[in-house]
């Protein structure tokens, strides 16, 4: 039976799915529920200064990207950090952790980027029993105007300067949430590990605006007439996130430090991709805000099924596996050749790959065979793009299939050398190495 | 399917046949829209399945070649007004067309999901939803007049093909005088089909919106009956269409046929189709129809309706001869109606002149053949309804000059006749499929045909 237990930057908890800092964990009320839902964590909304709160808008703080059928590819939402007294959260928390021992509770913290202030609120909020802090250097709206959130994670001096702060005043692991509003990712986790960060949390949400409303033409959603850019999260921006863990993950000065995967997590499969790239647990919220607490349970049940059929004990058996299959363009093989494939027997005969191809690609699937409709791969055309299989409403009819060394490709009218060749080699770049890189 | 038992035909009672077999909710309930209209959600939903094929199956499948990808994908994306319009510009009449289409055998019967999925998407459906969506604006808004042309068309029947191609001459700038024998047009829109497919009177409210575009005008109660009245049409007008459909029914030939209580299943339905009252109209107990294709799947099933008890549908060849299509024969089955296969009418059975029973001879394809196999059987009735076939106006079309095939005109595609300036579709061409669509295609194919005629004329002969 496979164990989820996750050990996280110190931190334990009965399974590796933590709900973020977000909307779901602003009061006791919920995080009661999520508890008992099976969360392993929770990291609590963003807590702010002693003072007045902050003040939210009375408006649609929410947008989202729908299929027709109104699932939710895209979530975006301009909440600010918890509105709540700075006391009120703390004694909830300080409560909640009494009452769920064993579960991950992680304060998120987002105050100006003075040393006095970190140095006030951290013996506040270890006091109340938490196991960790993160820093909330993402937030892309409002507190971002305020010299705080993604204002801070886009200097990275800024990002090592608090991390330090923080692991100067406190005992707790510190996980550094980056916002993914930069150009490098690296930059920011590198600043975080100086700093002397246990771990980085990304992604934090992406800029974005949802549309405009086609009767009134205002952005949308808008608020008493105009509206903001809010946070993207959500399905769509998982592969952003990926690429970002993967980045982290493979560049020397990052890799190694604890990453909580985040981004568009709903199902145990969105959370194996992050761990099998390196990340040590995920935190979610999208989908809790769309189906709820209960969703957890098909994440633990899903991931822990995969694992029994794979014979892992832990997640740690599959950690960073597929990192190792991330590679710069440069470094790819050049002599690897596939061709489509199309399956006769499941082909529908919608004709989307032949269009596809035709018009935008290389003219390699056939629409007509003796006068009768019908899709085939044109294999002295077929250059293995994909497109076919990407555009093919039917799972697995059309599949790339490798050619194996020394098989003719028809394209080129060559066999497929068995030796390798990248770029860094390639006779075709005038900046080729002699020798293949490591 | 078993052959069924004979029934021995009651002797003492007599013949029940009456009206408000039913209370009026009942009734109001039985004729009420047999599929309504999409919500918005179902649309979406139902547009998203829509794979958006190249060179799509479905158009190909299509008599009148709508661009149902198309149409579709606007739907998905909210637009109604360019879905409706990709609709009707192929087919006029797209709204009638997404309610009494044998989709299941046309668009939805090559539709891709079906191989994948099980089930087609609902194209006749969606269509409905974009046709509905936009007919409370006039039809001028999506499609305006050209300039007048003071060429002037008379059309003679205002059924699908009559209206299809009135729209198509009116569209282009023509001046159309759309005749027609009944009070109302709309033809088999009109009487032809069960209430519950056009249901809130659909075929008068497209009528009247089709007729919106202007040009058109429309005058009932007037019948060609002779060449002389052909001959005074042609010479009035710039060219005509001839869009008469088969007025007449088959008779059944054997004993007992002119017996009380035996009725055409044609004239039942229209008589159904404009009573405002169903409760008014009389239907048997006991309902044999006779017949295998759409009008006696209509019959039969608004015999059920009506309130009739038993109602048999007996058809003398296979289900895969039947001109009802499969889920027309699934329609009827699930309000009751029984269907029976290889029994043809022998005799209808009578007691003081009424009806009382209709007494078969088993049927069987022996080489391609159909013979008796020497078995008998006899359903009680106190109704018989017979759906046996429509027939061409043969008088009036063997004095008109024109060439005739099996009593229907013979003409092209897009609708020449032997006769230079005469036009011809719809159900009364010769190699017509006794579809709505095809009438709709016959009209609109004559109408482009009419005018690029007149286009190759120097000047209008008649003034507009």
């Amino acid at each position: 039976m496979a164990d989820l237990t996750n050990h996280f930057a110190g931190i334990r908890s009965p399974n590796p799915f933590w709900l973020a800092s977000a909307p779901p964990t602003d009061k006791a009320t919920n995080v009661h529920r999520a508890f008992e839902a099976g969360w392993g964590g929770v990291v609590w909304k963003t807590l702010g200064e002693a003072g007045p709160p902050v003040v939210n808008v009375s408006g649609p703080r929410y947008g989202a990207l729908l299929t027709p059928d109104r699932k939710l590819l895209g979530f975006n939402n301009i909440e600010l950090i918890t509105d709540r007294p700075l006391q009120t959260n703390l004694a909830e928390m300080r409560e909640v952790k009494r009452a769920w021992p064993d579960r991950a509770l992680v304060a998120s913290l987002m105050v100006p980027c003075t040393e006095s202030a970190w140095r006030d609120i951290l013996p506040m909020v270890e006091d109340t029993g938490c196991d960790g802090i993160e820093l909330n250097f993402g937030c892309p709206h409002g507190m971002s105007e305020r010299g705080m959130g993604a204002a801070v994670g886009q200097v990275p001096e800024y990002i090592q300067m608090v991390t330090a702060w923080c692991k100067h005043y406190s005992r707790l692991p510190v996980i550094v949430k980056l916002t993914p509003n930069i150009t490098d990712i690296r930059q920011p986790a590198a600043a975080a590990k100086r700093g002397g960060a246990d771990a980085v949390s990304l992604i934090n949400t992406i800029n974005s605006i949802m549309g405009v409303d086609p009767d009134t033409l205002q952005m949308s959603p808008s608020t008493g007439g105009m509206g903001s850019h809010g946070g993207y999260c959500g399905p769509a921006v998982k592969p952003i996130a990926l690429n970002m863990v993967a980045e982290i993950g493979r560049s020397a000065d990052t890799a190694g430090i604890p990453i909580s995967g985040i981004g568009g997590v709903g199902s145990w499969r969105d959370a194996l991709d992050y761990i099998a790239l390196g990340a040590g647990n995920v935190q979610v919220c999208t989908a809790a805000m769309v189906y709820g607490f209960k969703i957890v349970q098909e994440m633990v049940d899903g991931l822990s099924h995969y694992m029994d059929e794979r014979g892992f004990h832990s997640t740690e058996d599959f950690r960073g596996r597929a990192l190792k299959t991330v590679t710069d363009w440069q470094y790819l093989n050049l002599n690897a050749v596939s061709k489509a494939v199309i399956d006769q027997d499941q082909c529908i005969e919608c004709g989307r790959c032949h269009i596809a191809c035709e018009d935008t690609s290389h003219q390699a699937i056939s629409a007509m065979k003796d006068g009768v409709r019908h899709f085939e791969v044109k294999e002295d055309e077929c250059v293995g793009c994909n497109l076919c299989v990407t555009v093919c409403p039917v799972p697995d009819c059309i599949t790339l299939r490798t050619l194996a060394p020394g098989e003719l490709d028809q394209r080129t009218g060559q066999p497929v050398p068995a030796q390798p060749l990248n770029w860094t080699a390639h006779p075709n770049n005038p900046m080729r190495q002699a020798a293949e890189p490591a | 399917m078993s052959a069924p038992s004979s029934t021995v035909p009651s002797t003492t009672a007599e013949p029940d046949i009456r009206a408000a077999r039913l209370s009026a909710a009942q009734y109001a309930q039985h004729f009420a829209d047999a599929a309504p209209r999409y919500s918005r959600s179902q649309a979406l939903v139902e547009a998203e399945r829509c794979l958006y094929c190249f060179d799509a199956p479905c158009a190909t499948a299509c008599p009148t070649g709508i661009d149902v990808p198309s149409f579709i994908r606007r739907i998905a994306e909210d637009n109604l007004r360019g879905a409706a319009k990709a609709i009707l510009a192929a087919n006029p009449l797209g709204g009638t067309c997404a309610r009494v289409c044998p989709t299941e055998e046309l668009c939805e019967q090559v539709c891709v999901r079906t191989a994948q999925q099980g089930k087609p998407v609902e194209i006749g459906r969606l269509q409905r939803y974009a046709v509905d969506a936009v007919m409370d604006r006039p039809l001028s808004t999506l499609f305006p007049r050209a300039a007048a042309t003071g060429r002037r068309i008379a059309v003679v029947g205002a059924g699908p093909a009559g209206l299809a191609c009135a729209v198509g001459l009116a569209r282009r700038g023509h001046t159309v005088v759309l005749h027609d024998a009944r009070p109302k047009g709309g033809g088999l829109n009109e009487y032809g089909l069960a209430g519950y497919k056009m249901a809130d009177d659909f075929a008068r409210r497209e009528l009247d919106w089709l007729l919106g575009i202007g040009g058109i005008t429309l005058n009932t109660g007037w019948r060609l009956t002779d060449r002389a009245q052909l001959d005074t049409l042609r010479a009035d007008h710039d060219a005509v269409f001839l869009a008469i459909g088969l007025p007449g029914t088959q008779a059944l030939a054997v004993p007992g046929a002119g017996l009380q209580g035996v009725r055409d299943a044609v004239a039942f339905i229209a008589e159904l189709r404009q009573s405002p009252d169903k409760g008014a109209i009389p239907v048997g107990r006991r309902v044999v129809v006779i017949g295998g294709g759409m009008t006696a799947v209509d019959a039969a099933v608004q015999s059920r309706l009506l309130g009739a008890e038993e109602v048999h549908m007996v058809y003398r060849r296979g289900p895969g001869q039947m001109g009802a299509s499969a889920a027309e024969r699934d329609w009827a089955q699930t309000h009751g109606v029984t269907l029976h296969h290889w029994l043809a009418p022998e005799a209808v059975l009578g007691e003081q002149g009424h009806a009382v029973a209709v007494r078969f001879a088993g049927q069987a394809l022996v080489d391609g053949r159909l013979q008796a196999t020497g078995t008998h059987t006899t359903l009680a009735a106190d109704q018989v309804f017979l759906a046996i076939g429509q027939t061409p106006d043969t008088p009036l079309l063997a004095g008109t000059g024109l060439a005739l095939d099996g009593g229907r005109i013979v003409a092209d595609d897009d609708g020449h006749t032997s006769v230079p300036g005469l036009y011809a579709g719809g159900d009364c061409r010769r190699g017509g499929r006794d579809l709505t669509v095809a009438a709709v295609e016959d009209g609109k194919r004559a109408a482009a045909a009419i005018h690029a005629h007149l286009s190759t004329l120097p000047t209008a002969l008649t003034p507009a």
